[in-house]
């Protein structure tokens, strides 16, 4: 398991948490309890299992809802 | 080509309102016609499309949005061809959202102004010596870097060559530079005034004092409250059953229009972002006064607090002996006050140091025949003459007497918490003076703050004895005090006050009363910066310096009654609202849209008044 720190576009919709979210937790491979959508600093936390999902493929799944990722940091 | 229409929103959104303007202009020049209805037709699609393709994109990972309640109503309008309502309401809703990104950026400016102090590059020592300009995540624990004048020491490090002044303002909160020399310890994050340093790495990235203090800002800033989670779950189901209950209106009353309006005045923003949005606010202040709050539900409970426990005298007090008051009796004083210097220029006595400090520059004298009585004081020979120092045991050894004036003046130094020294030459009483812990400056204003922000009790823990902390207690109108009291005592304390249903705020210096910290609701470690205190601590006040606690404690309050106040603005709007599509008829899409929009500016507005809160005096 790994932890990312995804950092996103500056979010202002209330609603977009809850997409970001669902779409995160979508991708096989990423620990959903772990999935953390912050709305100030505008970064998604999760943890992931880097033998099923790369974390481009997380990347590309919040794009496909509409938000630009800045930079992502794995630990 | 979505991401396309996404990115361009903003100048979708001027468009559409253009257009809106050229149709209403045409209407009342030359009435309406085609143009007017075409105008806003297509008004209606450049508005409607991002909103459509946001909809779809968040029902494609299973989320009914308020992008698709807008998206419905839309299509509704087209359906019952009322243009002008579709081409507003998207407009307004484009519009809201243009602002309410430009408006939120502002209130969470105060955070990211701190968040980019952090340094990102750093001149590191090379192999062959020279030094070269390299990323931060670069920085290994033990490099050599180089910092010149006006560059931002990178790591937190070792002075190893070089001298400097740095600013530590990011910090401590402190904008006195600070003397750096060989062996001192830099931060990261601070700023070389004047001066070039090479220093070693010892703490690099987020294991830095700055790279703690951002962490736990920006975690703060997004901690949820339990009512916060409450508004969360509640809004996944709430968007939905709007949803529902529009399409079910529809059913029954067949009125396409009416569906259409809930489904437009159903939008839960304002409810959702108003509690975020004053928590930022309210963090972002304080990160700017040196108060960082570990989120908010230590808003929420220091808000209401009512007991404050300071724990030891240090606190405050300046924890350094300094004479209070100084008696002289009968003449050659000023001969006296010599003497009294040259006994006590040899001594290590704590107290000492303070007499010594009271007198300033004397004439001094070779001291002869020095005879220290254990536990009274020292009787010497000074200048021919037979000079005691000490307590009033050491007086009553050497005979001296005591008039009656010295007397009271002995006893009432006493009950003021003093310890006395006395100065006998040939055995008549010259001098007294009351030494004495100092209280702080600014304290006793700090604490009549305190008071006047409705904390009822304040109470001091010391492991000083009793005298001496209800001395302090008097002079600063405590409600409590206690002496002689172990750690484990002061967490007891603590325990029975929060049995009494208080709720406690524990000041402490964060390394020997963990227990008590932790047990209090709101743990505040007077660390100055330090890992401990950041740790331990769920508010830290950045220089040490319980000067910040009134502040802190306003803020606290100011942003708790903001966050009631945006919970109020959003649910009141929302019943507003559907009690006038019930019982009125001036009510339509356009202005719910209106509505709608205003709140979610409301509350953020509201928010943003928190970045300009000042605790009045």
């Amino acid at each position: 398991m790994r932890t990312a720190t995804i950092q996103l576009e500056s979010l202002t919709c209330p609603s977009c948490m809850q997409k970001i979210e669902a779409a995160v937790k979508a991708v096989p491979g990423v620990d959903t309890t772990t999935v953390q959508v912050l709305f100030n600093s505008s970064k998604v936390k999760l943890d992931f299992n880097e033998a099923e999902v790369s974390v481009e493929e997380i990347e590309n799944a919040i794009r496909r809802v509409g938000y630009e990722v800045q930079k992502t940091r794995v630990k | 080509m979505q991401r396309l229409i996404l990115g361009a929103k903003d100048k979708l959104a001027l468009a559409s309102g253009l257009l809106i303007a050229l149709a209403f202009l045409n209407r009342w020049t030359v009435g309406s016609g085609p143009l007017f209805e075409w105008a806003l037709i297509l008004a209606s699609i450049i508005g409607a499309l991002p909103i459509a393709i946001q909809a779809f994109q968040a029902l494609r990972v299973k989320v009914v949005t308020i992008d698709l309640l807008v998206t419905i109503a839309v299509l509704g309008a087209f359906a019952i061809r009322n243009f002008e309502e579709s081409a507003i309401v998207t407009f307004l809703f484009l519009f809201g959202a243009y602002l309410e990104q430009r408006t939120l950026n502002k209130t969470r400016s105060a955070i990211k102004e701190l968040v980019e102090l952090a340094p990102e590059t750093a001149l590191k020592q090379m192999e062959d010596g020279e030094f070269v300009e390299v990323d931060v995540e670069d920085v290994e624990v033990g490099d050599i870097l180089l910092v010149k004048t006006g560059a931002k020491v990178p790591v937190d490090g070792t002075v190893v060559s070089g001298e400097g002044s740095v600013n530590e303002a990011s910090i401590t909160g402190e904008s006195l530079p600070v003397a750096k020399e060989q062996g001192s310890t830099v931060y990261a994050g601070t700023i070389l005034d004047n001066g070039t340093l090479q220093i070693a790495a010892d703490r690099v990235g987020e294991d830095t004092t700055f790279g703690k203090i951002i962490e736990l800002v920006e975690e703060a800033q997004d901690s949820k409250s339990e009512a916060e989670r409450f508004i969360d779950r509640f809004a996944k189901y709430y968007t939905p059953a709007v949803l529902v209950i529009g399409f079910a209106v529809w059913l029954f009353s067949k009125d396409l229009e009416l569906a259409i309006t809930i489904l437009v005045l159903g939008c839960p923003g304002a409810l959702v972002i108003g509690v975020p949005v004053s928590n930022v606010a309210g963090i972002g202040n304080g990160a700017r006064h040196g108060v960082l709050f570990k989120g908010s539900e230590v808003i929420g409970d220091f808000s209401r607090l009512d007991t404050v426990v300071f724990d030891k005298t240090g606190t405050l007090t300046a924890g350094v002996p300094a004479v209070t008051e100084t008696k002289y009796y009968g003449e050659d004083s000023a001969e006296a006050l010599g003497y009294l210097a040259s006994i006590e220029r040899e001594s290590d006595h704590p107290l000492a140091k303070a007499v010594l400090e009271a007198i300033g520059d004397v004439r001094v004298f070779p001291v002869e025949a020095t005879e220290v009585v254990k536990g009274a004081g020292v009787v010497a020979t000074v200048n021919g003459r037979r000079v005691a120092v000490g307590n009033a045991a050491l007086m009553e050894r050497e005979n001296v007497k005591l008039s009656a004036e010295a007397e009271d003046d002995l006893a009432r130094l006493e009950a003021q918490g003093n310890s006395l020294v006395l100065t006998a030459v040939d055995g008549e009483l010259k001098i007294l003076m009351g030494v004495r812990d100092q209280i702080r400056p600014g304290v006793k204003a700090v604490l009549n703050k305190l008071k006047r922000l409705k904390v009822k009790n304040l109470v001091m823990l010391s492991g000083d004895n009793q005298g001496t902390v209800d001395a302090v207690s008097r002079e600063l109108g405590l409600t409590e005090a206690h002496g002689n009291m172990l750690p484990e005592e002061k967490a007891g304390y603590i325990k029975s006050l929060l049995e009494q249903g208080r709720i406690v705020a524990f000041v402490g210096d964060g390394v020997n009363d963990s227990p008590s910290l932790a047990l209090a609701q709101i743990g505040i470690a007077m660390g100055g910066g330090t890992d401990v205190a950041v740790e331990t601590s769920d508010v830290v006040l950045m220089n040490s310096n319980i000067g910040r606690l009134p502040h802190a404690l306003g803020l606290a309050k100011a942003t708790a009654r903001n966050m009631k106040q945006n919970i109020l603005i959003a649910v009141g709007v929302v019943l507003v609202l559907l009690a006038s599509v019930l019982w009125s008829d001036w009510m339509n899409m356009s202005i719910g849209m209106l509505v709608h929009e205003g709140s979610i500016l409301a509350v953020i507005l509201n928010g943003m008044r928190l970045l300009r809160y000042r605790l009045r005096d």
